[in-house]
């Protein structure tokens, strides 16, 4: 989107974001700046309810009215630990599925993303909207094949049926960020570095990766974050040994007795790499959700 | 579908050498696609296939020696079934709410956060909190922890605020019996609000600034510089995060599974289909579903890649 600020002229003062400062009118600034505030707290509330609520006796996290100044604890995490089944395996699991697959699909982007940007082939495009329009195709219609394939082939319940099939979940995603990533490489540089007479090693090390090195860690951390949240593939394919955090999750409620707090200490566990990946590539997160067209 | 795409002129880059040259070097550039290529063929296209193929055919797991070729049948009992009509009606109904109240949210929210004011940073990351919870968690959370009639945050909140005021009967509404579908759009907004906030908020800054005080000079007033130059700008953005949402929307299964467990007319398409493929163990009637599924989505997503294509032609022609 660069094109419509580039041509913009330079105006004497300027933001942070480099955007010319506007005057303010303070007098509905402020109402307005008080119900942005109202709004993101609304919106906060579930999680920090959920965090809250974990932080609770299961006697004083289910109670009418809420009882918010109820003596913290970690009960509810040593239940959710050593209570019952244990959470480590699964959580092993989904670190294993999502890290894994994320190196493969970088392994398979980065090379495609390059064929498309800095070197292209013939009819490139066509090739970029053919890896777009698999991630339109419902998931639920090659769910059945690949429950069979997997059956007959002895891969159920196997971890890297997931790691595969994650690989193609975000594919497509990764080849249009880090296309949309090495075509922020100057075309100048890369010019300059052929006439200095440098090779293809030389060009992909000293000119290429540093521009695009940030753009690898935004790609790998939206690919991971879409990995780790995935619930119904791993929920079919999968039953004891390779079950993952999120189909842990699911089974992990029980509607006997009190478990509120439990639960939400489950919860946060399982969100908080995903907490900690998303607020690290915040700033990358609007690119990659929207592949690569919004910057 | 990739007939939406236009070919730019990057094809011509270099001069044609001459026969087998020319071949090589083409090969070259392609090396290093044809993996990743191969790959999504293999893994994304051939169970298609499959489905295809399964959907003309008699198979149900429980039934194992009466597999055989049954026609249409499968579409008929598709077309036929009341349960899956309902799916469709439950699959637009739920994706249209959520994106249209999403993003006229995340709207509203991304105008008040595109102003410089005190705290504007600590806003935007509770905003985008919501998206980070990972989907299962927060279905959970919403159905155990803020509907629940008894112990509920909402229900709860509605006593301590009926209590204020000394008195003693608040209502205490079933949320997810009462309105079911609606349970889940609320808690499907949640968290797709700060995904249209972010693209329209990306959008917005990216309007030029100059052409907009230049119109306050005139003496254009702040609606109607929104109307005529700002949500223009923004359609493409509106387009592209009504879009994206919708695909991600209409394939949910997390939040139906576990909020309503698909009860009380909230299963949706992907999560009849599972059914039908889990429970019922009918394959053939599965694949029959699934590939109108496709079908439609076809049709859906050949205007979803028309809008990306737009954004992405703007970007190639810098």
């Amino acid at each position: 989107m660069s094109s419509v600020t580039d041509t913009a002229p330079v105006p004497a003062t300027r933001d942070s974001r480099g955007r010319p400062v506007r005057k303010r009118r303070d007098g509905a600034n402020v109402w307005l700046s008080l119900l942005a505030w109202v709004v993101g707290v609304l919106f906060v509330l579930p999680v920090v309810w959920m965090v809250l609520t974990s932080l609770h006796s299961e006697e004083n996290a289910a109670t009418n009215p809420p009882s918010v100044l109820a003596p913290l604890t970690l009960d509810g995490y040593r239940e959710f630990f050593s209570g019952g089944a244990s959470p480590w395996p699964p959580l092993l699991n989904s670190l294993t599925a999502s890290v894994l697959s994320t190196l493969l699909v970088l392994l398979l982007a980065i090379p495609a993303a390059y064929a498309l940007s800095i070197k292209p082939v013939r009819k490139w495009s066509d090739v970029l909207f053919f890896f777009l329009s698999t991630k339109m195709l419902p998931v639920v219609a090659g769910l059945l094949p690949l429950y069979l394939f997997a059956q007959s082939a002895g891969l159920l319940d196997n971890i890297w049926l997931l790691i595969v099939f994650y690989t193609s979940m975000n594919l497509p995603i990764a080849v249009w960020m880090m296309r949309s990533f090495l075509s922020e490489v100057p075309v100048e540089m890369l010019e300059a570095a052929a006439v200095d007479g440098a090779g293809l090693t030389k060009t992909l090390r000293s000119v290429i990766a540093p521009v695009v090195m940030p753009g690898i860690a935004a790609t790998a951390l939206i690919c991971f974050i879409f990995s780790w949240n995935e619930l119904l593939f791993a929920r079919v394919l999968t039953a004891t040994v390779a079950e993952t955090a999120p189909v842990f999750l699911t089974s992990f409620v029980t509607s006997q007795g009190l478990f509120l707090a439990q639960l939400c200490a489950a919860a946060f566990v399982v969100s908080l790499p995903v907490l900690i990946a998303g607020f690290a590539a915040q700033d990358k997160l609007v690119q990659g959700l929207s592949l690569g067209s919004v910057k | 579908m990739t007939s939406v795409a236009e070919k730019p002129s990057v094809d011509t880059a270099e001069p044609p050498p001459s026969g087998a040259v020319r071949r090589v070097s083409a090969w070259a550039r392609r090396a290093p696609l044809l993996p990743a290529l191969i790959f999504m063929i293999i893994v994304t296209q051939l169970p298609f296939v499959a489905t295809l193929v399964i959907s003309f055919m008699d198979w149900n797991a429980y039934y194992p020696d009466e597999v055989g070729f049954a026609g249409f049948d499968n579409f008929k009992r598709v077309f036929t079934d009341v349960n899956m009509r309902d799916a469709v009606w439950t699959t637009i109904l739920l994706t249209a709410g959520v994106v249209l109240i999403s993003l006229l949210l995340g709207l509203g929210i991304a105008l008040l956060l595109d102003r410089k004011f005190r705290g504007r940073g600590a806003v935007r990351t509770m905003m985008i909190a919501p998206f980070l919870v990972v989907p299962v968690a927060a279905a959970l959370i919403w159905k155990h922890a803020l509907y629940n009639p008894e112990y509920g945050l909402f229900n709860g909140a509605l006593t301590w605020l009926w209590g204020l005021f000394g008195a003693d009967n608040p209502p205490q509404p079933d949320w997810i019996s009462n309105m079911p579908l609606w349970a889940v759009i609320f808690a499907l907004v949640w968290q797709w609000t700060p995904f249209m906030m972010l693209i329209l908020l990306a959008g917005l800054q990216g309007r030029p600034l100059d052409v907009i005080e230049a119109a306050r000079i005139d003496g254009a007033n702040s609606w109607q510089i929104f109307r005529s130059m700002t949500l223009p700008h923004l359609r493409q953005y509106l387009e592209l995060g009504a879009l994206l949402g919708s695909i991600y929307i209409v394939q949910n299964f997390d939040a139906v599974f576990t909020i309503t467990s698909g009860g009380l007319g909230t299963a949706n398409l992907p999560y009849t289909i599972y059914q039908i493929f889990y429970q019922a163990h009918d394959y053939g009637r599965a694949s029959a579903a699934a590939v109108i599924v496709v079908l439609g989505t076809i049709i859906i997503a050949t205007f979803a890649l028309r809008t990306v294509s737009s954004l992405f032609k703007q970007e190639a022609g810098r």
